[in-house]
């Protein structure tokens, strides 16, 4: 259109051929401001980018020197004497999270149902913000309540060798610690359930309850699900916490017992744990085992994270 | 009939055997809440004099002496990654909500789904690995050595995610009808961004920045291995230090000052209590003023 015509001279902005010769000034800031946005928006990127090649490098030697597979299958952890298995920290992550999840599902499933569904809205307005503050209360104090209240009263329960820190508290307090995350994701997906659903089921004459376990849960199943595995996401990556009643024993945890329950009174160190623990004295091929042990954590995470958001993105109703 | 009657009585019952036990995990969670927070803070507070807040911790295996040193390393961290961490994660925040859409390149369209993966990758990742990181790149590689510099680069990871989120959520909220209005009046999207947008977001912004002080002061895994962990006053952006948090593990862990450890956690406690409180204000002021 500019080009068409060229007018002599331009007095107002207003007039949409003359803007090229006057206001490109303006327009270059508008352009740079763009470019300095688009940066800090590719910062978080950046940063995920930096984060695994800082981690992969470092953790390079361990996996050259040591090799991927004894890595993951040794059960031996002896910095001094160059072994370096981390299995026995696979066992106690993957240990201490199944039992955060067998607490802490039920709990935090039967929280998000009763906020979407039946709670009278004083109490949801109770009950909401005890939730939301269970998720600010920083990790060290959930592990100095765990050490102070905890562990003295899972010392009790009698077996061989409990000294009450282990697996079973880790996994009591990790359960409180991802019922914020559970639960909410699941209120979110349950809410999400179109209403026509709802008013469909209940016109046919089933009861709230019917509706719910025949309709509405099963429409939001997959929101839980992945409500589910950001929790699980969470209790791998939970640290401070766990360093503090695990006990960070690097043994593969065993039952001391007749009853296989007791391997949850087992001792454990968590994947998370070994890295804090030791990567502040480590050196050589020591600190490099720790960053390979922090290459896996993070591997793990990320499968998780991501199987979540395919499960959040796949909704039966918006498909049509 | 009268079997149905009894079916219809069955199904009732059913329905209030399910929902008395859902109630019951309610409750139950709220009751949780409760002897945590009131645990903590019930221990703590008696240890809570005065004196407790204006002595340094005394140092050593003691566990004596008070928590002055570790409030104001806690404060100048918070400053230092806010300062680092807010000018990002605000224009990050505006570009994904005021450029990302009317865009045509398809170059940059690709940049900026890498940007949303980005930002929701970051949400997720675990602190231990942020604290590896900034081990590695600011500590070591970098030779910042432990310092509130390392450790509020590699905080500022942690909170970036959520400023651009919350920053989102704000933008969000300011109805379109202004922006169409300051474009209309001839002003540019920059100068509708800055002179209109941002300041009816501002309320949602500041949330956002608050929620992420409130993720470093109770932050410990970080900077337990960035900080240093020196129970002395940081007297500069180089020193060494403790926060709060991190003062909380050294007591339970090392010196097993158990109530020492309750008093500072229940600070941090009553700290959180506070900051949700200002921000469910905040919010609800934000809600009523746009009805939703």
């Amino acid at each position: 259109m500019a080009r068409l015509s060229s007018p002599p001279r331009v007095t107002s902005r207003s007039t949409e051929r003359g803007r090229p010769a006057k206001v490109t000034g303006k327009q270059r800031v508008e352009s740079v401001v763009k470019y300095i946005f688009l940066f800090s928006a590719l910062m978080s990127i950046l940063i995920v980018v930096m984060i695994g090649i800082f981690t992969f490098r470092e953790a390079i030697p361990a996996f050259r020197e040591i090799g991927i597979i004894k890595l993951l299958t040794g059960t031996v952890w002896r910095p001094g004497q160059g072994q370096y298995g981390i299995l026995a920290m696979i066992a106690g992550s993957g240990l201490v999270t199944l039992g955060a999840v067998i607490i802490g599902v039920p709990l935090a499933l039967g929280c998000a149902i009763f906020l979407s569904e039946i709670a009278p809205p004083a109490v949801r307005s109770i009950v909401r913000p005890s939730i939301e503050l269970l998720a600010g209360i920083p990790s060290v104090v959930y592990g100095l309540f765990g050490m102070v209240v905890i562990v003295p009263l899972v010392r009790n329960i009698d077996v061989p060798g409990n000294t009450g820190f282990g697996l079973l508290s880790a996994s009591i307090v990790l359960a409180v610690m991802i019922l914020p995350t559970i639960s909410s994701v699941s209120e979110y997906a349950i809410r999400s359930v179109p209403k026509r659903f709802r008013e469909g089921s209940l016109a046919m004459g089933a009861t709230k309850w019917e509706t719910l376990t025949n309709v509405i849960l099963p429409g939001a199943k997959s929101g839980i699900m992945s409500a589910i595995i950001l929790g699980l996401g969470r209790a791998l990556g939970e640290t401070i916490a766990m360093i503090m009643v695990i006990g960070n024993s690097v043994i593969i945890p065993f039952a001391a017992s007749d009853n296989p329950l007791s391997i949850f009174l087992s001792r454990a160190r968590t994947l998370t744990g070994n890295i804090a623990v030791e990567i502040n004295y480590a050196t050589g091929l020591h600190e490099s085992a720790l960053f390979a042990t922090g290459v896996v954590l993070f591997a793990l995470i990320m499968i998780m994270n991501s199987s979540a958001r395919i499960l959040i993105g796949r909704r039966k109703w918006e498909k049509k | 009939m009268g079997e149905e009657v009894n079916r219809l009585k069955l199904r009732k019952l059913q329905q209030t055997g399910a929902f008395s036990l859902l109630w019951f995990t309610g409750a139950v969670s709220v009751l949780i809440m409760l002897f945590v927070v009131g645990y903590v803070i019930m221990k703590g507070f008696a240890h809570l004099t005065p004196d407790f807040f204006t002595t340094p911790p005394r140092g050593g295996l003691s566990g004596e002496g008070g928590i002055s040193s570790t409030i104001v390393a806690t404060v100048y961290l918070v400053i230092c990654t806010l300062i680092v961490a807010t000018p990002l994660g605000i224009s990050a925040g505006i570009f994904l909500v005021e450029y990302a859409d009317n865009l045509k390149s398809r170059v940059i369209k690709k940049f900026v789904a890498l940007a949303r993966f980005g930002v929701e990758t970051l949400a997720g990742v675990p602190s231990i690995i942020f604290g590896l990181f900034g081990y590695a790149l600011f500590v070591t590689a970098m030779h910042f050595g432990f310092s509130i510099l390392s450790a509020a680069l590699a905080g500022s990871c942690l909170v970036i995610p959520v400023i651009i989120r919350t920053t989102e959520e704000a933008l969000k909220a300011v109805p379109d009808s202004y922006r169409q209005a300051s474009l209309a009046m001839g002003a540019s999207r920059w100068e509708t961004i800055r002179k209109v947008v941002l300041p009816s977001a501002v309320n949602g912004i500041s949330t956002g920045l608050i929620l992420s002080a409130g993720r470093i002061v109770s932050e410990t895994a970080i900077f337990y291995v960035t900080l240093g962990g020196s129970y002395r006053t940081p007297t500069s952006i180089m020193s060494s230090g403790r926060t709060m948090a991190l003062h909380v593990y050294y007591l339970a862990m090392e010196t097993r000052a158990f109530d020492k450890a309750m008093a500072t956690g229940a600070v941090l406690v009553l700290l959180i209590i506070i900051i949700n409180l200002v921000i469910n204000v905040i919010s609800r002021r934000l809600s009523a003023k746009t009805g939703s």
